[in-house]
Order: C-alpha cells, then sequence, then structure tokens
C-alpha cells in the first residue's frame, strides 16, 4: 500500500486537480444560475489547493514515475505554478466580462480548469503518449471555449478553424511519433528515444522524416509560420476572455513541449530540426511584426504580435543548448505575462454592450485614466522589447543563446525585425497619450480587476528590474532535467 | 511460392487501400461512410492475421456496429450539398497536389534503399492458451494506467464540451412534462361555461 502510494506521490497536484476539477462539476449543477459566482470561487480554491500541492510536496532531483511516463523536476515545477497563477488571473479578468454577455456558465471554468489539467500533464510528460494525450486534454477544450458562443457567427467560424487545424496538427504530430517509433525500435520514452537515436546504426533517414512530421505538428500547435493561418482569425474571433485564456497560458506548456520533445526525446538529431526552426523563426518573426502593422483590431495585433513572439522563442528552442531552452522557457513565461496584462486591458475597457477591440478604443486612454494608460505602457514597451521590462531581458537571453550557437545573421535579422515591430506597440502609445479620446465613458470595472491588473502591469516592470531571480531558475532547472 | 498467409495479408491489404480510396472519391456521403466501414473490415482482418483477435473483434464491434451506424444516421440526416462542398476544387487544386506531392517524396525517401517487400519471420507463435484480452488488460492498468486514465480523462472533457455546446433551451421550444401531465386535474383541461338558454328550445 505504501510503495503504491509512493509511486502516485510525485503527480499528487494532478491527481489533486483532477479531483477537485470533478467536484467542481459536480457541484455546479446544484448552483442556481444567479449565483454562479458560487463556481469561480470554488474554481480560484481548486487552482489554489493545486499550488500549495505543488510547492508543499517534497522535492529533490528528477523522480520518475508511472513506468517512465511521467517526470518532476524543477523544470516541470515552477511551469506548473506559473501556469496555475495564470489560469488564476484569468478567472480573475475574465468573470465580470463574461457574467455581463451571459457567458458565466459552470463548462466556462471546468473546462478552463481541465484544459489547465492538460497542461501540467504535458508540462510533467516524459513519454511520447503523455506528451500527446496532455497536449490533447489542452487543446480540446479549447475548441470548445472558443465555440462557447454559440449565436456568434464570427466565434464558431474562429472554433471550426482551429478545429479543423488543430486535429490535422495532432495528425502530423502522430505521424511523426510513429516514425520515430520505427526508426527507434519500438521506444516511445524521451530518455529511451534519445538513447536508441544516438547509438550507431540508427535509421537516420526514418528518423529525420519524423522529426519533420513533429516539428510541423508543434509549430501548428504554437502557431508559428507558416503553421500561423488560424492564430489571427481565432484571436480575432473568439470572445476575449476565450483569447485572453488560448493566448497566455498554454504558450508556456507549449515551450515546455517544445524543449521535452526536442531538446530531450529528438536531441540526438538536433541538426536536422534546427534548420527547419531557423526558417520558422524568421518568417515568424518577418510575418509577425510586418503584418501587425496593418491592422486596426488590436485582438488581430496582438495575434500577430504572438506569431512575432513564438519566433523569437524559437531562436532561444533552435540554439540547442541548455542556455537555449532556459532562455526560450523565460521568453515564454516573460510572454505570458505581457498577455496577460494585454488581453486584461482590453477587457477593463470593455463593457456590457461594448468591446474595446479596435485601436481607436484606445485613444485618450490618458485622459480617461492615467495609471491604466501607464500600466498599458509598461505592457506596450515590454512586447517592444525595451528596457527596463521583461520582455527586454527575455528577447536578450534568446539573442544570447542564438549568438552563442553561432547563429550570428540570425541576430542580426531578429533585431532589425523587432525594430519594425517596435513601430507598433509605440503606435498604442502614442494613441494612448497624444489623441483625443474617442469614448468618454469613465473605466470602470471591479476592484479586484484593477487591482491585479496593476500588479501584472507590475510584474512586467520588477521582472525587468530583477530580471535575475527568474532566469536563474530557470538555467538551474533545464541543467536539471535535460543532464 | 507466396504462402497463404502473405496472400491473405495482401488480400486484405488491397481491400483497405481500395476502400480507402473509395471513401474519398465516392460522390454519395452514404456510398464514402459504407467505404469506411469496408476499410475497418479489411482493418480488422490485418490484426486477426496479427493474432490480434480482442482488438480485431473490438474494432468490429465498436467502430463497424456503434460508430459507423451513428456515423451514418448523421450523414443521412444530413442535408449536404456535394457540389457546393466541391466548388473551388479545381481552385485549391495546385496547392494540394504540391502538399501531396511533397508527401510523396518524403514517404519515398523514407521507403526506397530499404527491402520493404521482405517478408520477416514474423512474430514469434504465441502460447495456444495466451488470452488476448489478458495480455492487453494487463499492459493497460500497469504500464498504460498513467495515459489510461488521461484518455478517461478526455473522454470525460468530450462529454463535458458536447453538452455545454448543444445543450440549451430555446424560447418557444414544445417539450413534454410527464409529471405534469400525471398530475392534472380536470379543471386544468375543462373549462365548464355555462350558455345561457335563449328561449327558442321549444320550437
Amino acid at each position: 500500500m505504501t510503495s503504491y502510494l509512493s509511486l502516485l506521490a510525485p503527480a499528487a497536484p494532478e491527481i489533486v486537480l483532477l479531483a477537485l476539477v470533478s467536484i467542481v462539476l459536480v457541484a455546479d449543477l446544484f448552483i442556481d444560475d444567479s449565483r454562479r459566482m458560487t463556481t469561480y470561487f470554488l474554481s480560484q480554491l481548486t487552482l489554489l489547493i493545486t499550488l500549495l500541492v505543488l510547492v508543499a510536496a517534497p522535492h529533490g532531483g528528477p523522480v520518475y514515475t508511472f513506468h517512465n511516463m511521467y517526470v518532476d523536476d524543477t523544470l516541470g515545477r515552477a511551469l506548473k505554478g506559473l501556469v496555475l497563477v495564470a489560469v488564476s488571473l484569468v478567472f480573475a479578468y475574465s468573470k465580470t466580462y463574461a457574467e455581463q454577455r451571459d457567458m458565466l456558465k459552470g463548462e466556462l471554468f471546468t473546462l478552463m480548469l481541465f484544459s489547465t489539467l492538460g497542461m501540467m500533464v504535458l508540462i510533467s510528460a516524459n513519454h511520447f503518449l503523455t506528451l500527446y494525450l496532455g497536449l490533447e486534454l489542452l487543446a480540446l477544450c479549447q475548441y470548445a471555449l472558443v465555440a462557447m458562443q454559440r449565436d456568434s457567427a464570427r466565434a464558431s467560424e474562429a472554433a471550426m478553424k482551429y478545429f479543423v487545424l488543430g486535429a490535422l496538427a495532432s495528425g502530423l504530430l502522430l505521424y511523426g511519433m510513429s516514425m520515430i517509433y520505427g526508426a527507434t525500435g519500438g521506444q516511445l520514452g524521451l530518455q529511451a528515444v534519445a538513447q536508441a537515436l544516438a547509438a550507431p546504426g540508427v535509421d537516420h533517414g526514418l528518423a529525420a522524416v519524423g522529426t519533420v512530421f513533429i516539428v510541423a505538428g508543434l509549430a501548428f500547435k504554437l502557431g508559428v509560420v507558416p503553421f500561423h493561418m488560424w492564430i489571427p482569425d481565432v484571436y480575432e474571433g473568439a470572445p476575449t476572455v476565450m483569447t485572453l485564456f488560448v493566448g497566455t497560458a498554454p504558450k508556456i506548456a507549449g515551450v515546455a513541449f517544445f524543449v521535452r520533445m526536442l531538446g530531450e526525446g529528438l536531441a540526438p538529431l538536433s541538426h536536422d530540426w534546427q534548420q527547419m526552426l531557423v526558417i520558422m523563426a524568421v518568417l515568424s518573426m518577418a510575418l509577425g511584426n510586418i503584418t501587425a502593422i496593418a491592422q486596426t483590431n488590436i485582438k488581430r495585433m496582438l495575434a500577430y504580435s504572438t506569431i512575432s513572439h513564438m519566433g523569437f522563442v524559437l531562436l532561444g528552442i533552435l540554439a540547442a543548448s541548455q542556455q537555449g531552452y532556459a532562455a526560450a522557457t523565460y521568453y515564454s513565461v516573460a510572454y505570458t505575462l505581457m498577455g496577460l496584462a494585454a488581453f486584461g486591458m482590453i477587457l477593463l475597457l470593455s463593457r456590457a454592450g461594448f468591446e474595446a477591440e479596435n485601436l481607436d478604443d484606445f485613444k485618450g486612454l490618458n485622459r480617461r485614466s492615467p495609471w491604466f494608460a501607464f500600466v498599458m505602457l509598461l505592457v506596450m514597451i515590454s512586447m517592444a522589447g525595451i528596457p527596463p521590462s521583461v520582455g527586454f531581458f527575455a528577447k536578450l537571453s534568446v539573442l544570447r543563446a542564438a549568438l552563442d550557437a553561432g547563429f550570428t545573421w540570425l541576430v542580426v535579422v531578429a533585431v532589425l525585425l523587432s525594430l519594425v515591430g517596435a513601430f507598433y506597440y509605440l503606435r498604442v502609445i502614442k494613441l494612448m497619450y497624444m489623441d483625443e479620446p474617442v469614448d468618454q465613458a469613465p473605466i470602470e470595472g471591479d476592484l479586484d480587476l484593477r487591482v491585479l491588473l496593476s500588479l501584472n502591469g507590475l510584474a512586467v516592470l520588477l521582472f525587468g528590474v530583477l530580471p535575475q531571480p527568474l532566469l536563474a531558475l530557470f538555467d538551474h532547472a533545464i541543467v536539471q532535467s535535460l543532464r | 511460392m507466396i504462402d497463404f498467409q502473405v496472400l491473405v495479408f495482401y488480400s486484405f491489404a488491397l481491400l483497405l487501400v481500395g476502400a480507402g480510396i473509395g471513401v474519398i472519391v465516392a460522390r454519395n456521403p452514404v456510398h464514402a461512410a459504407l467505404f469506411l466501414v469496408l476499410a475497418f473490415f479489411s482493418g480488422a482482418g490485418l490484426w486477426m492475421l496479427l493474432e490480434a483477435e480482442f482488438l480485431a473483434i473490438s474494432l468490429v464491434l465498436v467502430y463497424v456496429g456503434a460508430v459507423m451506424v451513428l456515423f451514418l444516421f448523421v450523414v443521412m440526416m444530413l442535408d449536404i450539398n456535394l457540389d457546393q462542398l466541391r466548388e473551388g476544387f479545381w481552385k485549391y487544386f495546385p496547392i494540394g497536389a504540391l502538399v501531396a506531392l511533397l508527401m510523396v517524396g518524403e514517404l519515398w525517401m523514407v521507403v526506397s534503399g530499404r527491402d520493404v517487400m521482405r517478408t520477416g519471420q514474423g512474430l514469434p507463435p504465441a502460447a495456444a492458451d495466451a488470452s488476448n484480452t489478458r495480455e492487453i488488460g494487463l499492459q493497460l492498468y500497469t504500464t498504460y494506467l498513467y495515459p489510461f486514465e488521461l484518455a478517461a480523462v478526455v473522454l470525460l472533457v468530450a462529454i463535458v464540451a458536447a453538452i455545454a455546446l448543444t445543450l440549451r433551451r430555446r424560447k418557444g421550444t414544445k417539450y413534454q412534462n410527464p409529471a405534469e401531465q400525471v398530475r392534472v386535474k380536470r379543471a386544468d383541461r375543462v373549462r365548464m361555461v355555462s350558455i345561457p338558454a335563449t328561449g327558442k328550445t321549444g320550437e
């Protein structure tokens, strides 16, 4: 009995989360529509308890369990903790918006919680099967969340595109995995695959073709060019709360997927996937930054900005060094922080019957609320990568990793393209500070939304001034995980 | 001399590929669904050859028996306008052909130079009393316990999502409430109206 429990213990956060979500799912059935806020508090409590379990569990070195399919290491813990915090912020930001639009249903929270479970499974996966299942769990919830507002044609179209392309990506991923399975003589565990691929006499051609499919599938999920088509439509078409959810925490899980799959499982094939990532990174940074300039809808603009940021993340991964992986994970966390604040700001400016979706809605924000204009200013300079903000250090660390790996021309291209990108971030600042407001309504919004959003904005600044602890944490975690 | 097993393999394999092509080229969606049934049957036949009897039978029972029947119902209920679906076929044909060519090229890279037509020794024969079901159960509940449970969670999410997306009360929908029907009183249904006599009864 005790030995059995000790096998389960490393996965305690996931088990606790699953049990609690199931309770919320059933409890929600007995809650009246007018008291839906109870579900909100239960969901927040679920996240809090899971976070406490995660922090409280004893820890030392990576622990493998479930026949090596699950790994509990510092990287996993740090990322899972950050995902939980991010989802909690998503809940807090979205509840009023959802309530005003009649979207405050129990399923909104339970599906997001299940999706969080998927992210945690993905982050801790140590086997192709668990990687895939975690990804499907995460994605399935997201398709449903995007489609939730059924009377909106835009949301339905976005959900359909997301679903079809997502299914295609899963197919590519599985096809690639099956080739790796064949090339390695029937291995699926990440370490076993890496060992088999490094051994002499491995069928390199087959493994390389498998890698192509796996990278294409991963790229679809992360949304990098040329597999980015769904991003702008989903970001613009989905209700803003869903965009907030789809566009933030899952990016952390996606980068963890890249690091585990490419950095650990397919590490011996790094020469093959590096070239693919170079092309995708350059295209993403170019297309994302240049197309974003032409947008008038801020959600669509942020969608293209996401594509360019994911290009920067790839820059870290393609360095194929521990420094690079640490930089990429740090970038994903920094991006999540900025994305939460940016989409949170759209939610703050929206009110019943009005969506602050256009750039014009940000005009003259300084007159209406100097404080929130300042918070948005912080987020924008961070996205543009101007010091002292978290975005600057994130960009700096991926560029340094790429430079150390010998991709000098790539670094030059990246810097030039981020200069192009600075234009549209600075344009938002110009609109806020130098233009006359179009929309005169006072900024309302719950106290908790305003406080959390302010803290979120300040965190962007704080991690920019003191980047070292988080960077050191990821450096340490990557070294521990990818020995 | 080709031995019997290889012959059976190739006939099932050809049937499978043919049915697969049938699924995508059939003009009538019902025919396409039936081709898919044929494909599942041939797949089950191949698994039989591998001595995976349990999987073969459950493929037939679950997919052909349940899933495909449901699928056929849906296909028959939807009024699919094929001409509309095929609109723009030639517009997208070049890009589709390019992708297909790329895939064929990649497959060629995998297949070429390898002796794919070689028939190996095959799997070692299982013991006469080996139970497929037992072996699969043992694997599922020991080695693959974690993915198995995760698959269960994915199914749970599928149920929640399907209900969340389809269940809603439309205004003006007529539905029956049996409890109310049983509890109905005469007074709810029959209204006694007293009609005053007009005095013409005598005529």
